[in-house]
C-alpha cells in the first residue's frame, strides 16, 4: 500500500488516518486550483524573503551609499530596483520590508483571533443578555470603516508600528466574533456538549475545552482571507506616516517617501508598491482557493 | 427581522408589523450611535496618552496644565465626563480644531461636499460598469471573459489604492496629460462660478460655466475612476453570483421554452430579480468608498473629509480626528440602514410576508 492509498482509504483504521486523509484531500483540491497555488508560492516566497533577508539583500537597508554618486539611481544590474533619495538600495529595503509586513500580519492575527474567538464563543454559548450585549458591541465596531477606526486609535496611541498593529487588531476582531458565535450556536446543543455538562464540567471548561477548538479552524480560514486586507491597511497607515517610522523599510512608508519626486524618479515609489500588490494578491489568491476548497456552499 | 413580529392575524397585522419594525430600527440605530460616541469618547479620554499635554504642549507651566485639566473636566468621574461629551456632540459641538482654530463641525460641513461629489461619481462609474460586466461574466461563467474579470477584480482587491493613485498621476497626468492634476479645479476657474451646493460639477453645470465644468471634470475623473474601480470589483462579483442564482431558476427555463429571446431573459427577466439584492451591495460599496476616500484624497490633494482627517492626524488634532471619525461612522450606519430599508421595500417577498 502506497502512502497515497493509505491516505485516500475509504476505511481509515484510526482517527489519525482519517484526519490525515481529510487534510490530504483538502490539499489535493487546493493543488488542482492553479491560481491558489500561485498564491501559495507568493506567500512562501514572502516568508523566505523575511527569513533570509540579510542573506539575499546585497546592501544595508538603512545605511545608504555615497550621497553624491549613488542617489536616485534608476534600476540597473547593480541596484535591481534603483536607489532612493538617501542612496539606499531599494531592493534591499524591499527584502527587509518583508519582515515588517510578515510581523504585522502575524501579530494582528495573534491578537485579533483570540479576542474574536472569546467574544464570539462566550456570546453564543451563554446566550441571553450576554449575547445581546456582546453582539451589540461587535456591531458597533463593525459600524466604523476599518481604516478610519484604526486611524482614530493610532491618533490616540501615537504613531509607530506597534501602535499600528494594536489599532489594526482592535478593528479586525468583529467578523471573527460573528463567525465564532454562529459556529457555537450550532455546536451548543449537540450531545457531546450535553454529556460534558451532565458530567459536571464547568461553563469555562466547556467553552475552552470543547467549543473553542471546534470554532478554531473556520476562524483561522477567515483570518487567512483577511490577511490581504491587513497588509493593505498597514501599508495605508504607513503611507499616512502613522505606521512604521523612517528609516524602517516599511513598504507603505517607502511609497510615501518617494511620493514627492514620483514624476522624475518613478521607481522609488513604484517598487515598494509592486511588493505590496504582489504579496496581497498572493494572500487573496490563496484565500480564494482555500474558501472554495473548505466551503463547498460558496458560489463559485 | 420578521421572526420578531408579533403574531396577530387580520389586516391590522401589517400596520403593527411596520410599527414594530420602526421601533426596533430606531432603538438599534440609537444604541449604535451611542456606541459610536462611547468608542470615540474612550479613544479621546481614556486611551489617549495625556489629553491635557496635547492641548497645552510640553513646555506649559504646572499652573497652566492644572487650569486646562480642570477646564477639560478631567477631575470629574468618568461617567460624568461622558455625559458632558454626549451633550456637546448631540448639540453639534465637536470642539475647536487646533489646526484651523475653527469649530470642527463647520470644517467638516465645508469639506463634506467634496467627498460626496467624489464618492458619487465613483459609485456611478462602479455601478454602470460593474453591473453589465457582472451580468456578462455570469452568462459566460467559466469562459475567458469571466476569468479575466475575476483576475481584474482580484487586482482591484490587492492593489493599494494610494499607490495606484500615484501611478495614475504619473501616467495620465504627467506623461500623457489626459487629465488634470491634484485638486478639485484649476485656480483660474476658482471664482468663475458661485458655490451653491458645494458640488462643483453640479454648480458649474447649473450656471452654464462649461469651461469650468470641463476643468472640474478632468480633475475628478482620475480619482473617481480609481475609487470606482475598487467598488466595481465588488459590485461585478456580487452581480455575477446573483445572476448565476437567477439564471438557474425555473422561470428562466419557462421563458426559454416560450421562445423569449435570450437577451431579454438575461437583461430583463433575470436582472430585474437580481437587482433587489444589488441595491444593498451598491449602498454598502458607497459606504466603503468613504474609507477609500481617505487615502485617495490624500494622494490627489482633494479637499474633502478624508484629507481633513489625515491633515488633522499629522498634527494629532484629536477634536478634528474624532469629529471626522464620528461623522464617517454615522454616515456608514445611515447607509447600512438605508440599504436595509430599501431591501424590504423592493423585495416583494419581504412585503408579502407581512400580509400572511
Amino acid at each position: 500500500m502506497t502512502r497515497r492509498e493509505w491516505l485516500l482509504s475509504d476505511y481509515p483504521q484510526s482517527r489519525r488516518q482519517a484526519r490525515a486523509g481529510q487534510s490530504y484531500r483538502t490539499w489535493l483540491a487546493l493543488k488542482s486550483n492553479r491560481l491558489a497555488m500561485v498564491g501559495l508560492w507568493i506567500v512562501l516566497a514572502l516568508v523566505a524573503m523575511a527569513i533570509f533577508a540579510p542573506l539575499i539583500a546585497p546592501y544595508d537597508p538603512l545605511i545608504g551609499g555615497d550621497l553624491r554618486l549613488d542617489r536616485l539611481q534608476p534600476p540597473s544590474w547593480e541596484h535591481l530596483m534603483g536607489t532612493d533619495d538617501l542612496a539606499r538600495d531599494i531592493f534591499s529595503r524591499v527584502m527587509h520590508g518583508a519582515r515588517l509586513t510578515l510581523m504585522v500580519v502575524a501579530l494582528v492575527a495573534v491578537i485579533a483571533t483570540p479576542i474574536g474567538l472569546t467574544i464570539g464563543t462566550t456570546a453564543g454559548y451563554l446566550g441571553g443578555w450576554v449575547d445581546v450585549v456582546l453582539m451589540r458591541v461587535t456591531d458597533i465596531f463593525l459600524a466604523f470603516p476599518r481604516l478610519i477606526l484604526a486611524l482614530a486609535f493610532v491618533s490616540a496611541l501615537g504613531p509607530g508600528i506597534e501602535n499600528a498593529i494594536i489599532a489594526i487588531a482592535l478593528t479586525s476582531w468583529p467578523p471573527y466574533a460573528r463567525l465564532a458565535r454562529a459556529e457555537t450556536l450550532t455546536i451548543r446543543d449537540s450531545d457531546f456538549i450535553n454529556a460534558a455538562r451532565l458530567q459536571g464540567a464547568s461553563r469555562l471548561r466547556i467553552l475552552w475545552g470543547h467549543v473553542t477548538p471546534l470554532c478554531l479552524s473556520s476562524v483561522i480560514v477567515r483570518v487567512t482571507l483577511d490577511m490581504a486586507g491587513i497588509i493593505l491597511t498597514a501599508a495605508g497607515l504607513g503611507f499616512l506616516g502613522l505606521g512604521a517610522q523612517p528609516p524602517q523599510p516599511e513598504w507603505g512608508a517607502m511609497i510615501a517617501g518617494g511620493r514627492r519626486f514620483i514624476i522624475d524618479y518613478w521607481w522609488v515609489a513604484t517598487m515598494p508598491g509592486i511588493a505590496i500588490f504582489v504579496v496581497s494578491l498572493g494572500f487573496n489568491l490563496l484565500g480564494d482557493g482555500l474558501r472554495d476548497v473548505l466551503d463547498p456552499k460558496a458560489v463559485k | 427581522m420578521a421572526e420578531f413580529a408579533p403574531k396577530v392575524g387580520g389586516r391590522g397585522s401589517a400596520l403593527s408589523f411596520w410599527l414594530w419594525k420602526a421601533v426596533k430600527l430606531v432603538l438599534t440605530v440609537a444604541v449604535t450611535f451611542l456606541g459610536l460616541l462611547l468608542i470615540t469618547f474612550l479613544i479621546s479620554h481614556v486611551m489617549s496618552v495625556d489629553p491635557v499635554l496635547r492641548v497645552v504642549g510640553d513646555r506649559a507651566s504646572q499652573s497652566t496644565y492644572d487650569a486646562m485639566y480642570l477646564q477639560m473636566g478631567l477631575d470629574k468621574p468618568i461617567w460624568q465626563q461622558f455625559w458632558i461629551y454626549l451633550q456637546k456632540v448631540l448639540s453639534g459641538d465637536f470642539g475647536n480644531s487646533f489646526l484651523t482654530k475653527k469649530p470642527v463641525m463647520g470644517d467638516i460641513a465645508r469639506a463634506f461636499p467634496a467627498t460626496l461629489e467624489l464618492a458619487t461619481v465613483a459609485i456611478l462609474i462602479g455601478t454602470l460598469v460593474g453591473v453589465p460586466v457582472g451580468v456578462w461574466s455570469a452568462v459566460k461563467a467559466g469562459k475567458a471573459f469571466d476569468q479575466i474579470v475575476r483576475v481584474l477584480g482580484l487586482v482591484g482587491y490587492s492593489a493599494p489604492i494610494f499607490w495606484l493613485g500615484l501611478l495614475g498621476l504619473l501616467v495620465f497626468y504627467a506623461n500623457l496629460q489626459w487629465v488634470a492634476g491634484p485638486g478639485r479645479i484649476d485656480i483660474a476657474y476658482e471664482y468663475s462660478f458661485t458655490s451653491v451646493t458645494g458640488l462643483m460639477l453640479l454648480d458649474t453645470a447649473m450656471q452654464g460655466e462649461w469651461a469650468a465644468f470641463g476643468n472640474a471634470f478632468s480633475h475628478i475623473i482620475l480619482p473617481a475612476s480609481l475609487l470606482g474601480y475598487f467598488s466595481m470589483a465588488y459590485i461585478s462579483r456580487m452581480t455575477r453570483s446573483f445572476m448565476l442564482a437567477e439564471l438557474a431558476q425555473e422561470y428562466v427555463t419557462t421563458a426559454r421554452v416560450k421562445g423569449v429571446p435570450e437577451w431579454r431573459i438575461i437583461w430583463v427577466h433575470a436582472l430585474k430579480n437580481a437587482a433587489v439584492p444589488l441595491v444593498t451591495v451598491v449602498a454598502l460599496s458607497y459606504a466603503g468608498l468613504l474609507e477609500g476616500s481617505v487615502l485617495t484624497e490624500t494622494v490627489f490633494a482633494w479637499p474633502g473629509l478624508g484629507l481633513y482627517l489625515t491633515n488633522s492626524l499629522q498634527v494629532a488634532d484629536m477634536n478634528a480626528v474624532l469629529g471626522g471619525t464620528l461623522v464617517i461612522g454615522a454616515i456608514f450606519v445611515g447607509l447600512n440602514l438605508l440599504s436595509d430599508l430599501l431591501y424590504s421595500l423592493l423585495d416583494p417577498r419581504v412585503r408579502r410576508r407581512v400580509r400572511k
